[in-house]
């Protein structure tokens, strides 16, 4: 069977969580940002990042570890709408400054990594999703969309105000952070598990040099 | 040659310029001449299985930088548009309701035309397809310190045109040294040379290959020169680029 990637565009969402928005929230209105975001700060994950399932993240090109960002991604279908989603990986280089766009960080090859398959749904089956992050078989961090700034509903609208999502292309929610504000992280010969009930498992082993 | 992709005769066409008309090359109408004013102008861009990466560069003109009272750049700053953006020639783009600053940029597109990976600057010419001119739409009253630009102000429906042409590279002799050029209802508002450009077209091709695939018709938006001004809906924007086009697009009411 052909595993699933995108046709379309892929975005990602910035501080959609509480957590981080909240430890972010001292610095928001100090240089170089001088107030917090108004808009949804989106990303692009090109063509180049999707990483099949069944296929292992090569860190390359300097890279020694990665973020592990575990999301739920909306696939968008005809008309605009949602018509289903899928957990992704959204691997980032770690990095600490949002004031100019990740292009560095996030566009890398092979960093977003896609299951199987996405499902069918509509917004609402999600909206209190837990999404469950292994690495090595022990558990990292847990996602909880119930913590999320936007929910989804309101970002898909706060989104829509601006442009307009394609069939095929995927909305990702967001990532968490964790208490002290980074994100669990990886480095070759880690093997990085995200599931939730009612979704297909995103699978990576990560290679490069150790 | 100057190709184009053009709906006529109620389906999309390949074209080529020839003697100030369109000749189509592939199809059922292939060989036969139209004329320029007679069709819908598309991006210059053959469908891709994917979605098309497009890049684009912030200020990558020395002057440009300086308008904008910033320093200029150690490397590239760069961001990426999404391809549902892109529209073509003599095409409409909305200005929203109480918006105070919109502007246009006219931007050289390179389009790439082989699979590049970890491409040396020498080499870099060899994975350019052609060229074509972009208008990168900004809406300032959007600009948030937030990866910025945010995708609020640069990856707005109809805010990127592109066209009309995809110049075949061979055309192109020297890229580094095309005189740009956009007009506002007849008035010239922005004039610049591509040799003034902070990272040429290779140092880009190098930069990003060092990191990232880039795959045949993805596309980088190079930056654009000094003379920004804001336009209002009912203003007609041609910005042109010698060798490459001229690109015209209308401001509407959003």
């Amino acid at each position: 069977m052909k595993h699933w990637q995108p046709s379309g565009t892929v975005y990602g969402c910035l501080l959609n969580f509480q957590r981080e928005w909240d430890l972010w929230t001292p610095r928001m209105t100090q240089d170089p940002h001088k107030a917090a975001p108004q808009a949804p700060v989106l990303y692009i994950k090109t063509a180049n990042t999707f990483c099949p399932a069944g296929q292992e993240l090569l860190l390359q090109d300097g890279v020694r570890e990665v973020d592990i960002g575990a999301t739920l991604g909306l696939v968008i279908g005809a008309g605009g709408q949602v018509a289903g989603a899928a957990l992704l990986n959204d691997w980032s280089v770690p990095h600490t400054s949002y004031y100019r766009p990740p292009v560095k960080f996030r566009c890398r090859d092979g960093f977003l990594a896609l299951p199987q398959q996405f499902t069918p749904g509509q917004v609402s089956d999600w909206a209190a999703l837990q999404i469950a992050v292994r690495r090595n078989g022990a558990w990292v961090q847990t996602i909880d969309l119930r913590d999320l700034v936007r929910d989804l509903p309101t970002l898909l609208a706060d989104v829509g105000e601006f442009m307009t999502l394609q069939p095929g292309d995927v909305l990702m929610v967001g990532t968490d952070c964790l208490a002290d504000g980074s994100r669990p992280r990886a480095k070759a010969g880690d093997h990085v598990e995200i599931s939730a009930t009612g979704l297909a498992s995103v699978i990576t082993t990560v290679g490069g040099a150790a | 040659m100057k190709h184009a992709r053009i709906a006529w005769s109620g389906a999309i066409q390949q074209a080529v310029a020839s003697d100030g008309q369109l000749l189509i090359t592939q199809g059922p109408h292939k060989g036969q001449r139209v004329n320029m004013g007679e069709v819908v102008w598309l991006p210059p861009l053959a469908p891709v299985a994917q979605a098309r990466t497009v890049i684009a560069l912030g200020l990558n003109y020395a002057d440009h930088a300086k308008e904008l009272a910033f320093k200029a750049p150690e490397e590239p700053l760069a961001f990426m548009k999404g391809e549902a953006s892109l529209i073509g020639h003599q095409a409409f783009t909305h200005r929203p309701a109480g918006v105070a600053y919109m502007h246009y940029e006219c931007e050289l597109a390179v389009v790439i035309g082989r699979t590049a990976r970890r491409v040396k600057k020498a080499d870099a010419y060899d994975f350019i397809a052609g060229y074509s001119v972009a208008n990168d739409y900004a809406i300032r009253d959007y600009l948030e310190n937030w990866y910025r630009p945010n995708l609020r102000v640069k990856n707005r429906d109809t805010c990127t045109p592109i066209g009309p042409w995809l110049v075949d590279a061979a055309d192109v002799p020297n890229p580094m040294a095309l005189q740009l050029q956009t007009t506002v209802n007849g008035q010239v508002t922005q004039s610049g040379t591509t040799a003034d450009m902070i990272f040429d077209v290779p140092t880009l091709i190098e930069y990003f290959s060092s990191f990232m695939t880039l795959n045949p018709g993805d596309v980088i938006l190079t930056g654009t020169p000094d003379g920004i001004v804001n336009v209002k809906p009912g203003d007609v924007v041609v910005t042109e680029i010698e060798g490459i086009g001229a690109l015209t697009n209308t401001l509407v009411k959003a």
